[in-house]
């Protein structure tokens, strides 16, 4: 535990010395506090309209799936493949697991940074409103965004491992996004065992299928977290298979 | 404490090591030498753990470095030919995370020692991405030395250092040496001729000779080569030379100089002058080749650009033509 621990710590500090992470700290705050803005003006236009927290989150995931993972994850361990820092690391008594968990939770731990710095948005959207906001809603939400946010990290994290330079990390991460994010779509227009795999598949369906609407679906739970052990124990391979090249 | 049987690297169809075998014992300094792309980095990525191989065994103080991994990789201090460093870390910082991974006891006096011993405290501070090449050498050093390994294993540890920093570097592997494996590549020979107690010499992958410096440099150099310009015919000198005991071959080269070849130690010179001017030959140069372990690397070197269906095992009879090649260029 305390080498992933060392990783993460060392992960997660180097993310404050890339311009990158501030990069995208604005981007999501300020996209986020524009759309709170323009959703309070509409609410007080309207007289007839509560903001929803569930459409104002939506500001979180989009840029969280499209851009936030895919552009911090891509060089976690492609970079160190690139810079020959995995020589280093993996000569040292590291188990390749270690390197690829402690990767995954150090970029985790800024993502969960943010999301905690969000949580402002709802506190103010708590003295507006009477008698105050869904706080199960809140709740639900939340969880199913930081479940989100850990699998398509190790998603990410597994991409990279895959790839010595960045940008193509990059791009094939954001295709691997974009694939989790249609993917359940199909499954509308098939039927039987092959409808219910698509929808099984689909990340969004997990997400919006139940957190979204305030249900804590253990099922759900259950699949983003076997998501991201399953896309960890992969990365590790990936870098187990690199040895034996 | 190192020990490496039939070791053997295969990179797809490419066999960069091959069938390579050798020990060092504890407190010895082993010298690695080689061309680039003689499998030095590869066998010492091999000894670290990073790599497996394709065949054959390795043991390093008793451990199997495929099956015992960790415990080999916790004896083991590593330093990489591109020495990678974090360069957005402080060197204290960086070489503090390496100690933590090495799970080191009382991390802060380990990292304040080993970068008194590069001599880096007064940059400890400092971001690795603004310090000059040599310097990084030294903090990749320090994180090779942090948890003070029973194996040290450098690969190219002064390449990039100025004269100084070569020679205070050297000093520091002897230093280490005295209780401590090291195992170090360089393609300079004169370092290996320094620091090391033995040499090992490959070239595409296979081990072409192996002793300590001293003998290999006598194995290798065994003749000596002197030679001589007159002012008159050349040939005329020869029958006199000829009486010289020493001198095993005297022939005249295409630009009508003579070459005299001797074997053993004794230097011709003094005898060959004495003669001459005896025999009222003027002598207007003369000199002595020895060839040196510099000599025979530059022609593995050489050797590595042939087309691929020319490159043949090396073997120490091939060494021996080397070396007369050697000296027929530099006539």
């Amino acid at each position: 535990m305390s080498n992933i621990w060392t990783i993460a710590v060392k992960e997660y500090k180097s993310l404050f010395h890339s311009a990158i992470a501030y990069v995208i700290g604005v981007v999501v705050f300020l996209s986020l506090g524009i759309y709170f803005w323009v959703l309070l003006s509409y609410g007080i236009q309207t007289q007839s309209y509560v903001p929803e927290m569930q459409i104002l989150l939506d500001w979180i995931i989009f840029p969280l799936f499209f851009i936030s993972v895919p552009v911090l994850t891509m060089r976690t361990i492609s970079d160190e493949n690139r810079t020959g820092t995995l020589e280093l690391i993996l000569t040292a008594p590291v188990r390749d697991w270690e390197l690829v968990v402690g990767k995954w939770l150090g970029t985790y731990l800024f993502f969960l940074s943010i999301l905690a710095l969000t949580w402002i948005y709802p506190l103010m959207l708590n003295f507006i409103v009477d008698p105050g906001i869904d706080q199960s809603m809140l709740i639900a939400l939340y969880t199913g965004i930081c479940l989100l946010t850990a699998a398509i990290t190790a998603v990410g994290v597994l991409v990279s491992s895959l790839f010595k330079n960045p940008v193509p990390s990059l791009l094939a991460s954001l295709g691997m996004m974009i694939l989790l994010w249609i993917i359940g779509a199909p499954g509308n227009y098939t039927s039987g065992f092959t409808s219910e795999l698509f929808k099984y598949l689909s990340i969004t369906g997990h997400y919006y299928g139940s957190f979204y609407v305030g249900v804590i679906d253990l099922k759900d739970v259950i699949y983003f977290v076997s998501l991201t052990i399953l896309a960890l124990f992969l990365g590790s391979r990936v870098i187990e298979a690199r040895r034996w090249k | 404490m190192i020990n490496a049987v039939g070791l053997t690297k295969y990179y797809g169809q490419n066999c960069a090591v091959k069938d390579l075998t050798f020990n060092a014992k504890k407190g010895e300094i082993l010298g690695f030498l080689g061309p680039n792309g003689a499998g030095k980095t590869t066998t010492m990525r091999i000894l670290t753990g990073f790599m497996p191989p394709s065949s054959g065994t390795v043991t390093i103080g008793g451990f199997d470095v495929i099956d015992q991994s960790l415990e080999v990789r916790r004896m083991v201090g590593y330093l990489p030919e591109s020495v990678p460093l974090y360069q957005d870390m402080r060197v204290y910082d960086y070489l503090k995370f390496m100690g933590q991974l090495r799970k080191l006891d009382d991390l802060d006096a380990h990292v304040e020692k080993v970068l008194e011993e590069v001599d880096m405290l007064e940059r400890a501070d400092s971001y690795i991405s603004k310090l000059s090449k040599g310097m990084r050498q030294r903090v990749g050093l320090a994180q090779a030395l942090i948890h003070e390994p029973e194996v040290l294993i450098l690969d190219e540890p002064t390449i990039g250092l100025d004269p100084a920093q070569i020679i205070e570097v050297r000093k520091l592997i002897k230093q280490i040496g005295k209780e401590k494996t090291i195992m170090l590549s360089t393609h300079i020979l004169s370092e290996a001729q320094q620091i090391c107690d033995r040499v090992l010499i490959i070239n595409r992958g296979e081990l072409v000779a192996e002793d300590s410096p001293e003998n290999l440099q006598q194995k290798i150099l065994g003749k000596r080569k002197v030679t001589v310009q007159l002012a008159g015919d050349p040939q005329k000198a020869l029958p006199y030379l000829q009486k010289i005991e020493e001198i095993s071959s005297a022939t005249i080269n295409e630009k009508g100089m003579l070459v005299l070849e001797s074997s053993g130690e004794v230097d011709i010179r003094p005898r060959v002058i004495a003669t001459l001017t005896n025999a009222q030959q003027d002598i207007l140069e003369i000199y002595s080749e020895s060839l040196n372990l510099e000599d025979i690397f530059l022609e593995l070197t050489k050797e590595e650009s042939l087309p691929v269906s020319q490159e043949e095992d090396l073997g120490e009879a091939e060494l021996d033509a080397v070396v007369e090649k050697e000296g027929d260029s530099n006539e």
